[in-house]
């Protein structure tokens, strides 16, 4: 048996392993040895596991079907006298799915294959506004009325604690900022409203919204709306790398 | 029949205009007939190519848009346009059976790959390719995806009818050479779920014939 070059993780699922294997065996695809192909499936499995690979379930899902399959195919078939349709190969199924996932995994390539737009081809149109202050056009600045009139929904969605508690808390708009910033480091955009979630209190509302200001001050994040009245969204406006995103207080007015 | 004096000024409309442009917003604008439109566009087109010009006219998402030619991609993207989309292939199969398959679910679309297939569906909805349609009328409610213009303008589409029809059997099947490219070619028809019944019918020979 020859050995086998795999990349493994590098596979959409086992659909994909399994089509693999099929392929570098040359295998008919209609008349699938199942037996054969089983060990090599559960051998690549075993070395995902070995070398500490997350392994699916969905591959193992795959093991146990492929099993399955086997067990069905040794068992005799009944016969039933007046049954014109043969029973279905019980493969057909792995089968149907298998050409399925070709088909779709080829129409992928076939994608990523043309030309893509500002990335082969380019329009005239710049759709995302630079960096700079007065950018206009493609995805909308959000204007300052829009700004207060979110910030109103925020103050006036929590209700206000009906008790009087008197703490003295210090809030500090740098650390908000650092948490923002460290939201933001997994994602490409949060929402705007999503930052406000569980703050009722209204120095809280106040210090995050300040935070936000600081940040767009400072270049490092923009509020985008996609339509007007939309959904605001915070962005990073730059790529920044994680060490150029720690804030320490003297680079601020606040302490 | 084709007035001369339309020619620049389609050109010029389609040029100014910042989402493709629409031949009915064309035909608006200059108070003319659409099928009047249509016949300036396809001229407007072939001088860009006959021309020899740097930029052409193309389809997408049901409008007109002037592109740069592939062939000077490399120059184009100095000009730092270019915005870094990598597409894992995880997400260009799932944009894949999005668009071919629309609108379909996430159970639908997790069959097709085999896998869980949430977070890439997020991602591309992240990136405006794909969006929610609605809900399903079965039990459970699930939401339903499509692509969207964005997907169209991004791929250089005029529609979802010129995506590029399915392979049936790719390389699976050229090993036995049975399939000719042409007879591949006029069996498919790419919209929504005819796909699949088409794929049926042609596959029983072969599978009968074992």
């Amino acid at each position: 048996m020859e050995l086998y070059q795999i990349h493994l993780g590098n596979f959409n699922g086992p659909l994909d392993l399994l089509l693999h294997l099929i392929k570098k065996n040359e295998m008919d695809i209609y008349d699938i040895p199942i037996a054969a192909i089983t060990a090599q499936y559960l051998e690549i499995l075993d070395t995902m596991q070995t070398l500490n690979l997350d392994v699916a379930g969905e591959f193992l899902l795959m093991a146990a079907s492929l099993v399955h399959v086997k067990s069905r195919m040794l068992l005799p078939k009944i016969v039933e006298e007046d049954a014109e349709e043969e029973d279905e190969d019980p493969r057909a199924e792995l089968v149907r799915r298998l050409l399925e996932y070709q088909k779709y995994k080829d129409a992928a390539g076939e994608l990523e294959s043309r030309p893509k737009l500002n990335q082969d081809v380019f329009n005239r149109f710049e759709p995302e506004p630079e960096v700079y202050e007065n950018t206009d056009g493609g995805f909308a600045e959000v204007s300052l009325f829009d700004l207060l009139s979110a910030l109103k929904d925020v103050f006036s969605q929590g209700p206000e604690p009906a008790f009087h508690d008197v703490d003295v808390e210090h809030l500090s708009v740098t650390d908000r900022i650092n948490v923002i910033l460290d939201r933001l480091r997994g994602e490409q955009s949060l929402i705007f409203s999503d930052l406000f979630a569980e703050q009722f209190n209204r120095q809280d509302v106040i210090v995050t919204f300040l935070a936000m200001l600081e940040l767009v001050r400072m270049r490092m994040i923009r509020f985008m709306q996609n339509k007007r009245f939309g959904t605001i969204w915070l962005m990073p406006s730059v790529e920044v790398t994680p060490e150029e995103m720690e804030v320490g207080d003297d680079s601020l007015g606040y302490s | 029949m084709v007035t001369p004096d339309l020619v620049p000024l389609v050109e010029a409309l389609v040029f100014a205009a910042d989402r493709p442009l629409k031949a009915v917003q064309i035909a608006e604008i200059v108070e003319v007939e659409e099928s009047a439109v249509y016949a300036v566009l396809e001229t407007l087109c072939a001088q860009c190519d006959t021309q020899g010009r740097g930029v052409f006219l193309q389809e997408v998402a049901g409008g007109y848009q002037f592109r740069t030619r592939p062939e000077f991609a490399e120059s184009l993207r100095k000009l730092g346009r270019q915005r870094p989309f990598r597409f894992s292939r995880a997400a260009l199969e799932t944009l894949a059976i999005v668009a071919y398959r629309q609108p379909i679910t996430r159970p639908e679309i997790e069959y097709l790959r085999g896998v869980d297939s949430g977070s890439v569906i997020k991602t591309l909805m992240e990136k405006h390719l794909v969006r929610i349609l609605g809900k399903k009328d079965v039990p459970g409610k699930p939401m339903i995806y499509g692509t969207t213009p964005e997907f169209l303008e991004l791929f250089g589409l005029a529609d979802l009818a010129s995506l590029p029809t399915l392979q049936e059997f790719s390389d699976l099947v050229d090993d036995e050479g049975s399939i000719s490219p042409e007879s591949a070619v006029d069996e498919n028809i790419v919209t929504k779920s005819d796909v699949s019944d088409a794929r049926e019918s042609e596959q029983h020979p072969e599978e009968s014939g074992e």
